[in-house]
């Protein structure tokens, strides 16, 4: 058998690290991944391995994200940032088609712009459950061309946690700190015991081509081992909880329940958590036409369940209220998303939580809802 | 009459500083096709030809401040077929809406040598205050985008593309990182009016509000956030009360976070 045939686990020195993305540039991909920008591991291009956010880690919770320096130098040491992978896949502004006025007709012009091939490099657990939600949200009527076509060129060069964030609850989701088998490449960071090292796991064709070019061994018992702690010691850290548990129809069953009035006191309705969510797939498209009237294009966008203008129906919007636009997002996001997709759309990232600005925490507002389901709002104080 | 061909565009000044109606002769590269397309009929900064309308669109800069002003604008209203206000003066009452809550005689007698030539209003108020409007572009200063999507939807005869949403949602579409969850700055964004491409927080500063309130904002849950990150309920107050002082969500915004001691 092939050295880094499909399932084979690899041992890779850090020394060798920089040769594994001169690899993956040879092998075509252009490299995106974790780099640091204005106060925040953010995604980005990895020319070499300096781009890297090395000996860095965060310190996050429900609205507040600090970078801090770690004792070590791992290349891995942190966990999501406010990107996900679906500004590449789904990117915020996306051209549709264009046209050019023909007469009294007009004509469809090709799109002159190169595929290019990404390979997502440190995509976590929870990443990894997120495309493969997205791979359904976007095949549901029909495949949707762009989308499709990036996902099948990129390259999942996965990362196992080897700790978490306290807004991370993938085990509540089943959704890591472990990675299952949906990746090309996954690595595992050991940085102690020595020698500071990867072990990498095989997941695809297009990975073994990639590892090929690289000088790794045979892992060890040891190299095993030392990763499944990594990801065990993740798995104690998790932060919150959210227990799955009929939370479907704990949500769709009380819609009246006083805590969404609680909440919409608290809510801005400002978007962001869905701007960060890597699963919300909402956009809306624009016409843009040239001043001149030759020529215009079609333009999707990201847009939000919380804006008062994405249930306009008919001039009036449908959701007036904050209330009814964040219970909108927690039943979709948790419940009614179930019947639409065949899962939950949460995959446990708390990116919502801590991009939330004023700390909105969906775990926690479950669990009142979930600790007295049955509640009423207190009566009206007499005036 | 007006040319069915070349829209006449119209563009008046009220209480404000300028600097909206010079967005328009910022507008360099895009300004020369609309100077072929539509006729510019009054437009003091650029020309100093004036017509009596009718007009095909008309932008207004400016509050209403003054008891000729109330007059003059309900004068354009019915000289205009489409009547645009732009900036945060002519959209909410601007910065001069300050005086809305104060007292207007005692400002005259200290600012003005002679206080008798002065006829003023006591309030600052949007031109929507006084007559129907049908576009705003909010702003201090409106976006060049914004005026270039409004000018083309025009001639194509389409409704413009502004969204009513946060500027939070350019702001992550941008891509950029929260100033307030990552460095703690204070920011307005999550309950201003999108439409700048969320400037200040691609410069690593808070939002100010210059586009005053997003459709359906909650300020009032943004208070106890800005006070967390350092701010004394008296420069909360004054956050909310500068550039759209008298737009109602900051009105009230600005009060609340007096009630939480601000200004005396
Ligand atoms: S949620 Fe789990 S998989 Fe995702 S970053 Fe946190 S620990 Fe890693
Ligand atoms: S709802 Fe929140 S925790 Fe769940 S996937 Fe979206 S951002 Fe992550
Ligand atoms: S939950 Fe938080 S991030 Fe989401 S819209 Fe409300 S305030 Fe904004
Ligand atoms: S920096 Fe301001 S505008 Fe941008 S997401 Fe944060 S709160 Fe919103």
């Amino acid at each position: 058998m092939a050295p880094n045939a499909v399932g084979e686990r690899r041992r890779l020195l850090r020394a060798d690290f920089p040769a594994f993305l001169t690899a993956l540039r040879e092998r075509g991909y252009r490299v995106v991944g974790p780099t640091l920008r204005d106060g925040a591991i953010v995604l980005g291009e990895i020319r070499d391995e300096t781009d890297l956010p090395i000996g860095w880690t965060e310190r996050q919770d429900a609205g507040t994200y600090r970078l801090v320096r770690r004792d070590d130098a791992a290349v891995f040491g942190y966990t999501v940032g406010p990107h996900s992978w679906k500004k590449y896949l789904f990117p915020p502004r996306e051209r549709l088609w264009s046209a050019v006025a023909d007469g009294t007709s007009f004509r469809l012009e090709p799109d002159a712009a190169e595929p290019v091939a990404d390979a997502f490099l440190g995509m976590r657990a929870c990443d990894l459950a997120a495309v493969r939600i997205s791979d359904r949200v976007f095949d549901r009527t029909a495949p949707d061309p762009g989308y499709h076509g990036r996902r099948r060129r990129t390259l999942r060069i996965a990362v196992q946690c080897g700790g978490a964030a306290p807004t991370c609850f993938c085990t509540s989701m089943g959704t890591g700190p472990g990675v299952g088998s949906d990746h090309d490449l996954a690595l595992t960071e050991i940085v102690d015991p020595g020698p500071h090292r990867f072990l990498v796991e095989v997941g695809s064709e297009a990975g073994a081509a990639v590892l090929d070019r690289v000088p790794t061994e045979p892992a060890g018992a040891a190299d095993v081992a030392a990763a499944e702690a990594a990801v065990a010691r993740a798995a104690a850290e998790v932060g919150r909880h959210l227990d799955p548990a009929g939370v479907r129809e704990l949500l769709l069953d009380h819609p009246d329940h006083p805590r969404w009035a609680d909440v919409a006191r608290r809510c801005l309705s400002c978007t962001n958590c869905t701007m960060a969510c890597p699963t919300c797939f909402c956009s809306t498209t624009e016409e843009v036409p040239s001043l001149a009237g030759d020529r215009t294009e079609k333009w999707r966008r990201w847009d939000s369940c919380f804006n008062l203008e994405f249930s306009q129906v008919h001039g009036r919007p449908v959701r007036q209220s904050g209330l009814s636009r964040y219970r909108q997002w927690l039943t979709h996001k948790l419940a009614s998303w179930h019947d639409q997709f065949g899962s939950s759309g949460c995959v446990g990232c708390g990116r919502c939580i801590t991009w939330c600005p004023v700390g909105i925490d969906l775990t926690e507002e479950v669990r009142a809802i979930r600790a007295d389901p049955t509640a009423v709002a207190p009566p009206e104080a007499a005036p | 009459m007006p040319d069915p061909v070349r829209p006449s565009l119209a563009v008046w000044k009220f209480a404000s500083c300028d600097g909206c109606q010079l967005t328009l002769l910022d507008c360099e590269d895009e300004l020369l096709p609309i100077a072929d397309r539509v006729e510019i009929a009054t437009f003091h900064e650029a020309t100093s030809r004036a017509v009596d309308g009718p007009y095909d669109v008309s932008l207004v800069e400016g509050s209403i401040s003054t008891p000729d002003d109330a007059v003059r604008i309900r004068e354009i209203r019915a000289r205009s077929r489409l009547l645009v206000t732009i900036g945060a003066c002519a959209t909410a009452g601007g910065i001069q809406a300050l005086r809305n809550f104060a007292d207007v005689e005692e400002f005259r007698r200290v600012v003005y040598a002679r206080p008798e030539y002065v006829r003023t209003l006591a309030t600052s108020t949007p031109i929507s205050a006084h007559v129907p409007v049908d576009f705003e572009l909010r702003g201090c200063p409106i976006d060049k985008g914004q005026l270039l999507e409004i000018l083309g939807a025009v001639l194509a005869h389409r409704a413009p593309n502004l969204p009513t949403d946060s500027v939070c949602i350019d702001c992550k579409r941008r891509g950029r990182v929260c100033v307030t969850v990552a460095h703690g700055t204070p920011c307005l964004g999550p309950v201003t009016h999108t439409g700048c491409g969320a400037i200040c927080p691609g410069f690593h500063r808070g939002c100010y509000g210059c586009f005053g309130p997003a459709e359906g904002a909650n300020p009032a849950g943004l208070l106890p956030k800005l006070e967390t990150l350092g701010m004394a309920p008296p420069a909360v107050e004054r956050l909310f009360q500068t550039f759209t002082a008298a737009a109602p969500a900051f009105r009230a915004a600005g009060e609340a976070a007096r009630a939480r001691g601000g200004r005396p």
